[in-house]
Parts: structure tokens; C-alpha cells; sequence
């Protein structure tokens, strides 16, 4: 069978990062291929480059013996290639048949909507997914499955050749990936090619017939399905060297300071129990959508749980709110510096003391010397480069302005700290130093969780590890003899220690 | 029979807002002996007429996720230029009035261009245009009204077609038109899909400039109709009418069940948000409420309808119309 669509020694940096190096991908007709790799190994880079989203710095693109040349999204849709992105992108209030034909309305005269027309070919195009549905009816009424299917309708309606799936299955259930499995398998007779992104082997392994991996935006392997185990898989994904170094892990645990009791939040997390410690770093691990930062921000009490109990150094917190927590000594930091951590036209005397502005304050007023002293003394401590105590903290660079938010939260002198993926997007030097000054606060009495969603990091800093998949908690390992290839048998769903 | 069927469906979605306004009826038929009688309530539908030809447009512009404050202007502006081109120049009432109202889709026009082309968030562009067009009709007619239109141009504002007034009439033909044109055609169709999710409109090709644009030039011509309706039943145009006019054409189409984040609305609502507006305000002077009263009432009613429309998008359930889901949220909390 030759290849429908070849892609050949693609290349595509981005301000100097390279994402994807000399990747070579191909795909034949009525083929499923699973496109695998970690969050940040070029696969959502590499389909945007497909459907010409992006343009490759290097490399061709092959479609049906063509070269595409300069492919633009209207160009690969005008050739069948269509994608279906993980974030639904319909209009809830308008119905299913417009959103089908959204931009493409059947028209009876200029401007004039046919209806009639537009419906029956909706209908059409939903029977090969063999879903009736009223198509005269809003899309926000049908379940997220049902959407989604329309969403694969949409993108049919183009008549697709290659259909891109990126990870489709996230937000369904199990019955639900189910249907979507038999349609899969139902376009695939009728010779469509079918890109899939999934994270979970076990589907890929259910319903891909090859694989391509992908690890750092480097081409790892490819080949049939049949022929290789889901181990081998999850090693490519992460056969890396470790070539960070981290601080020293902690020698001695201290008590328990929080513990967390079969807490649940519908839709995002289920029973997750866990306690920490202090003078121990613990590393949270989990794909997207794993719940992760949702679990930590009802500990935090951004959201309150459903069911279950959190106890802050033996008191029942369960019902605080964030200020209450704070006050108590419990802190999280958030993964989005600049849109929820930081306040980037004010300076960084100010963003240092602005989540507690009681101790700069004399008779109700804020002290400006006080400030400063406070800015200055937490900015220092946590190593920042600036030129001027003044400058606002949107001048800074990505690692000092998460030093920043940093020294902003241990200026509330914090007893427990969470951290929502610390380190990501900054150089390797910041970095460490955030790795040094977390190990110092756990070596002085603290006690730190973090999330992250990077491997190295989740091996190097913690002590202990837990790993969630889907919403649950699936293992516990300590850190010390923990191994890349494990920590990911269990965030992929491949093993789980405590639902099975 | 399939026109009959049709019509009661859409009725059916509006049975809140359609609630609330036969309530109002009942309650003001108790309250004064004046409510019920024919000339009363032609005299509301002329009075509501205004305010619903307006929230015609601006039906459409809302439901894009858009706002437009410049409506009042626009309305003054049109039918300033209209009058002068009658009074001064000497033109055919004809030639006058498709000026004006083209003259108000200019400006609707410029609303467009300035949202989608710089682009300006529409509260701060057609604030801008409520100033620039009220300042305008100020300068153009030095701040007096005109007076002395001919009389077939009176007949816009004043006159009946049997018992019926003939803006009532323009307003049944105002919303025939823009139910259509809403629920038939591609601008109607795709304004709700740039309201529910903007994104993906671009991303399936739509070309949401051109749409928007349109949408703010039916607003601007559709006030300016109004403007040209109130000038003859006046017999003026001044540069000091409308003042005030866009809040209670945004209240009519929000209480009418349209929301103010967009995606969502329909048109019919808004006729009946303007005549519950109408209901209303004639209730008030019926019961010799004072005119500043009646501001405050006017605007605790928006108040009331915005809330409902904040209240209406947290609950998730939202199959039903204004007024019952409203109460279903405060029984639920």
C-alpha cells in the first residue's frame, strides 16, 4: 500500500526551541495510526503543521503523490485533511446541522439559507456515524460524546481523506470511547486514513493498526501495532538520560502535617487520599487531564469537595476557604504566572507583598519603607536578578518572575506549600536554583507538594511520587528507586495500585 | 397550518417573557379603569413602536456578544438630517426619508468597521459614536428643533390606518423583516455562531468582519427609522431626542430573553420586551406616577432584567423562557 500522506524530515523551531527535528510520519488509506509521545513531544506541532496551521522550517509534505507547497488550513481542508481538536470548538446555542456546514451554509439564492438542504445533509453524513439525532436541535443539548461526534461530522462533511484526532477520547466515558472506537473502525472501511492522538496505550492498542513515537520533538520509531508490546512503547516515549542535576533528597521525614481523605469532585477527581509531610518534597505526576491541579485546588479550598475530609495539622479544613488556609499556613502556587500568580504592571516590591498587605501596614495605611524592606529581603532570598525594586515584574524574565510569585508567597511565612508545575517554561539555571531553594524549605521543617509533568523533574526533586490518571490516584513510589518507564505505566493507565 | 404550527412553537419559548407581559395587562386592567380601552392600547403600541423598531437591530448585535449605546444619537442624528433636508433643501419626503435611514446605516456602518478593523471593543466604539453623533445633530441644527415637516412625512409618526397607528403597522413589518432575516439567512445564522463561540467561527471560514459589520449597520438603520417615526409624530426634530433611548432598547431586548454575553436570543422576545416596556411606562402615567419616579422604576427594571439574564446563564438548565426559569432559580435557592 502506498502512502496517502507523507511527511518527510519536517523541522519547525520556535523563538530558538526547536519542537520538532527531521520528523518523518506516514499514512495509507483505511490505516489508524497512533501518534504517541509525552505533553511537549511535538505531536500537537506536528498536526498543526498537517493541516497548515504552522509551516514547517524544513521538510515536505506528500499528499496522494503531490508536494504540498506553502499548505494553508483552507488548502488541507480543500484536500481532505481535517482535524478534530481536543477543545470542542462548536457553537452551543446553534444547531447541530449549522454547525456541520458552519462557514459552508447550502445557500438557495444569494444569502439565503437552505435549510432543507442543509439538514438532509447533515443527517447523511451522521448516519455513517450511525448517530440519529434531531440535527434541528442546539448543539449544547447533546451529551459531550454527541458533540464530539458532530464535531468528526464537521469534519467529514469536507469529505476527509486523513482525519486527525487529537486525543478524543479525554473527555468520554468508557461506553462512550466505545461508540467512538466503532465509527472509528467504520471510516476506516471506507478507506479513511486516521491520525490518533491518544495518550491511554490501552486504545491504542484496542484500535490502531501502526504507531509513530515522537520524545523532545525527535522522530523515536515507528511500526505496526501488532508487533511491539505496550512496554516498548512507553519506553521510547521516555527513554531519556537524566542529565539535570537536582539537590540532594531529604534525609529525615518529619510529622504529618496534611492529610487528605477519599476526597471527590464530580467530573474532575475521585477518591483521592494522600497525606504529606514535613521536611519531605512529594511530586505529583499525571498526563493532561489527569485532575491534578483540580485536586490541588480543592485542598487549597479554591473548590470545596464533594465528599471526603482535609485535615491541616489535625484540624478538619475541609469547608475553608483560601484565606482561611492561608492563614493557617497552607499555600498553592499557581501553573499560570501571568494570568493568576502575578500582577505584571506593578513593580516587585509590590507583587512580593501583595498577598499579605497586614504586615506592611500602620494605622491602615500601607508603609512604602516597609514594603521595600519586605520586597527587598524575599526578592534576595530567592536569588532574583533585576535592576531596580521599581521595574514592573513584566520586564522580568520567565524565571525571575517565578521567583517572584515565589518570594510573594513565602512572605506570608507558609507552613505547607504547593507548587502547580513550578519550573515550566523557564531556563535551566532559574530552575535549579527553584529546585535548591524548595529542598532548603523542606530541609528547614516544610512541607512541599509539587506538580509537574515533566519525568526528570518528578525523579530529581521529589522524595516520594504519586501519579493520578484520570481523576484517581493510581500509585505511590518512592522516589529513590522509582524509574522513568514506571512512574509512566501508571500515569498511561497501564497499572494502578489502588482501583484495580 | 404549517405557519400556525410554526407560530406556536415560537410563542411557546417566549412564554415568560409573554407571562410577564399578560400579567402586567391584568394587574394594570385592575388598577385602572383607563388600561383596558381601545385607544389606550393603541396608544401603547404607537408608544412602543419606537423603542421595539430599535430593538430590532439591536436584537442582532447583541446576540453577537456586541453592544450598541449610540442607538439615541443615531435616532436624533437621521432624523435631524432628514427634517433639514426637508425643511431647508426643499427635497421630496422620500428622497428625505431613504437618506436618513441610509444615513443611519452609515453610521451603523462606521460602528462596524471601527469594532472589526482596529479593533475597538464595542462599548467604547459606539460610546464614541454616542457622543459624535449627538454632537453632530447638535451642530447641524444649532441646537433648535426643526419644525414645519410636510404633512405625508407627519403620517410616519401620526397617522392610522383605521384604528390602528401607523408606526404599530412599520414595527409588524420592522420584525416580519428582521425574523427572516435572523432565522433564514446566512447573516441571522451565522451572527448566533459569532456569538456563541467567535473562535470557532473564524476557524470554519466565516468571515466574521463582514458579519459583524452588517450586523451594526441594521442597528444604525433601524434606529434611525424609529428617529424618523418620532420626528413626525412630534412634528420636530431636535437634537436633544433619544437622550436616554439605548437603555431602554437594551432593557427591552434583554428582558425579551436575549443574553448579554451573546449566542443566544431570539427575536420575537424582544417585541415583547419593548411592549412590556411600553406596558409599563403607560401603567405609570395611568396611575399619575411622577415622571421621576418613573426613571427610577425604568431602572430598577433593567436592573431586573440583567440579573435574570446573570441568573439564567449560572443554571445550566435554560430550556425554558425569561420569567419561569428566573423563578425556578429562586425556588432552587
Amino acid at each position: 500500500m502506498s502512502a496517502l500522506l507523507e511527511m518527510k524530515g519536517i523541522s519547525k523551531s520556535f523563538y530558538g526551541t526547536q519542537a520538532l527535528k527531521d520528523v518523518n510520519i506516514q499514512i495509507s488509506s483505511g490505516e489508524i495510526q497512533a501518534v504517541c509521545g509525552e505533553n511537549g513531544a511535538g505531536k500537537s506541532t506536528l498536526m498543526n503543521i498537517m493541516t497548515g496551521i504552522l509551516q514547517p522550517d524544513e521538510g515536505d509534505i506528500l499528499f496522494d503523490g503531490e508536494k504540498l507547497v506553502d499548505l494553508n488550513p483552507s488548502q488541507a481542508q480543500a484536500r481532505g485533511i481535517s482535524i478534530v481538536h481536543q477543545e470542542l470548538s462548536l457553537c452551543p446555542e446553534v444547531s447541530v446541522a449549522e454547525n456541520i456546514f458552519m462557514g459552508r451554509v447550502p445557500e438557495k439564492k444569494r444569502g439565503l439559507v437552505n435549510f432543507k438542504e442543509m439538514r438532509l445533509e447533515a443527517e447523511k453524513v451522521l448516519a455513517r456515524l450511525n448517530l440519529k439525532i434531531d440535527v434541528k436541535q442546539p448543539v449544547g443539548r447533546l451529551s459531550i460524546s454527541e458533540q464530539q461526534m458532530v464535531e468528526i461530522a464537521k469534519a467529514l462533511s469536507i469529505n476527509a481523506r486523513v482525519l486527525i484526532l487529537d486525543e478524543p477520547t479525554s473527555s468520554l466515558t468508557e461506553s462512550e470511547s466505545k461508540i467512538l472506537f466503532e465509527n472509528l473502525l467504520r471510516l476506516k472501511k471506507e478507506g479513511i486514513a486516521i491520525f490518533f492522538i491518544s495518550h491511554r496505550l490501552k486504545e491504542i492498542f484496542h484500535i490502531c493498526d501502526s504507531y509513530t513515537v515522537l520524545r523532545d520533538g525527535v522522530y523515536v520509531g515507528s511500526g505496526q501495532v501488532a508487533e511491539i508490546e505496550p512496554d516498548d512503547i512507553v519506553r521510547m516515549m521516555v527513554g531519556r538520560e537524566l542529565d539535570q542535576s537536582y539537590p540532594d533528597k531529604g534525609t529525615e521525614i518529619g510529622k504529618s502535617v496534611l492529610s487528605v481523605a477519599n476526597i471527590s469532585r464530580e467530573d474532575e477527581f475521585e477518591n483521592i487520599s494522600f497525606q504529606i509531610n514535613e521536611k519531605e518534597i512529594v511530586g505529583v505526576f499525571g498526563l493532561i487531564g489527569a485532575g491534578r491541579s483540580e485536586t490541588m485546588q480543592t485542598v487549597f479550598g479554591i473548590n470545596q469537595p464533594d465528599s471526603g475530609t482535609i485535615k491541616l495539622f489535625d484540624k478538619d479544613v475541609t469547608a475553608n476557604n483560601t484565606r482561611e488556609n492561608i492563614d493557617q499556613g497552607l499555600i498553592y502556587i499557581t501553573e499560570d504566572r501571568k494570568a493568576q500568580g502575578l500582577f505584571l504592571e506593578m513593580d516587585l516590591n509590590a507583587n512580593v507583598v501583595a498577598a499579605d498587605l497586614e504586615q506592611v501596614t500602620r494605622n491602615g495605611m500601607v508603609d512604602k519603607k516597609k514594603v521595600a524592606a519586605v520586597g527587598e529581603k524575599f526578592v534576595k532570598i530567592m536569588n532574583t536578578k533585576y535592576a531596580d525594586l521599581e521595574q514592573p515584574v513584566k520586564s522580568l524574565s520567565g524565571g525571575n518572575q517565578q521567583k517572584v510569585l515565589l518570594a510573594k508567597w513565602l512572605a506570608v511565612d507558609p507552613r505547607v506549600l504547593i507548587l502547580d508545575e513550578p519550573t515550566r517554561g523557564i531556563d535551566v539555571g532559574a530552575k535549579f536554583e527553584i529546585h535548591a531553594t524548595l529542598r532548603e524549605l523542606s530541609n528547614n521543617g516544610h512541607a512541599v507538594m509539587f506538580i509537574s509533568s515533566e519525568l526528570p523533574e518528578i525523579l530529581g526533586l521529589s522524595d516520594r511520587i504519586l501519579i493520578m490518571h484520570q481523576g484517581r490516584l493510581v500509585g505511590e513510589l518512592d522516589a529513590k528507586t522509582a524509574t522513568e518507564e514506571e512512574v509512566m505505566m501508571y500515569a498511561s493507565g497501564r497499572k494502578d495500585d489502588f482501583n484495580n | 397550518m404549517a405557519i400556525i404550527n410554526k407560530l406556536k412553537n415560537s410563542l411557546g419559548k417566549e412564554l415568560g417573557a409573554l407571562t410577564g407581559l399578560i400579567l402586567l395587562g391584568i394587574i394594570m386592567t385592575v388598577a385602572s379603569p383607563h388600561f383596558l380601552t381601545l385607544t389606550n392600547l393603541m396608544n401603547i403600541l404607537r408608544q412602543s413602536s419606537l423603542i421595539a423598531i430599535a430593538a430590532a437591530g439591536m436584537t442582532f448585535v447583541i446576540i453577537t456578544g456586541g453592544i450598541d449605546l449610540s442607538v439615541g444619537s443615531v435616532l436624533s442624528l437621521s432624523s435631524c438630517l432628514t427634517a433639514g433636508m426637508m425643511v431647508s433643501h426643499g427635497w421630496n419626503v422620500w428622497l428625505a426619508v431613504i437618506f436618513g435611514l441610509l444615513a443611519g446605516g452609515v453610521l451603523g456602518i462606521i460602528n462596524g468597521v471601527l469594532i472589526t478593523r482596529i479593533p475597538l471593543p464595542p462599548f467604547i466604539s459606539t460610546l464614541g459614536m454616542m457622543g459624535v453623533a449627538r454632537g453632530f445633530a447638535f451642530v447641524y441644527t444649532d441646537g433648535a428643533p426643526i419644525y414645519g415637516l410636510p404633512e405625508s412625512f407627519k403620517y410616519l409618526g401620526a397617522g392610522m390606518i383605521g384604528p390602528v397607528p401607523f408606526p404599530a403597522i412599520l414595527m409588524v413589518i420592522t420584525y416580519l423583516i428582521c425574523y427572516f432575516l435572523l432565522n433564514k439567512t446566512k447573516i441571522g445564522r451565522y451572527a448566533y455562531a459569532l456569538g456563541g463561540n467567535e473562535e470557532a467561527a473564524i476557524l470554519s471560514g466565516i468571515n466574521t468582519k463582514y458579519y459583524k459589520t452588517i450586523v451594526y449597520a441594521l442597528t444604525g438603520f433601524f434606529a434611525a427609522l424609529a428617529g424618523l417615526i418620532l420626528a413626525g409624530r412630534l412634528d420636530a426634530a431636535t437634537s436633544v431626542a433619544g437622550d436616554g433611548f439605548e437603555l431602554d432598547v437594551i432593557a427591552a431586548v434583554v428582558i425579551g430573553g436575549t443574553s448579554l454575553s451573546g449566542g443566544r436570543g431570539r427575536i420575537v422576545g424582544s417585541l415583547i420586551g419593548a411592549l412590556i416596556m411600553g406596558v409599563v411606562r403607560n401603567g405609570l402615567n395611568l396611575l399619575l406616577v411622577s415622571s421621576h419616579w418613573q426613571r427610577v422604576i425604568l431602572g430598577l427594571i433593567i436592573l431586573l432584567a440583567v440579573t435574570v439574564d446573570v441568573v439564567r446563564k449560572q443554571s445550566s438548565e435554560d430550556q425554558e423562557g425569561t420569567l419561569s426559569s428566573f423563578f425556578a432559580n429562586l425556588k432552587s435557592n
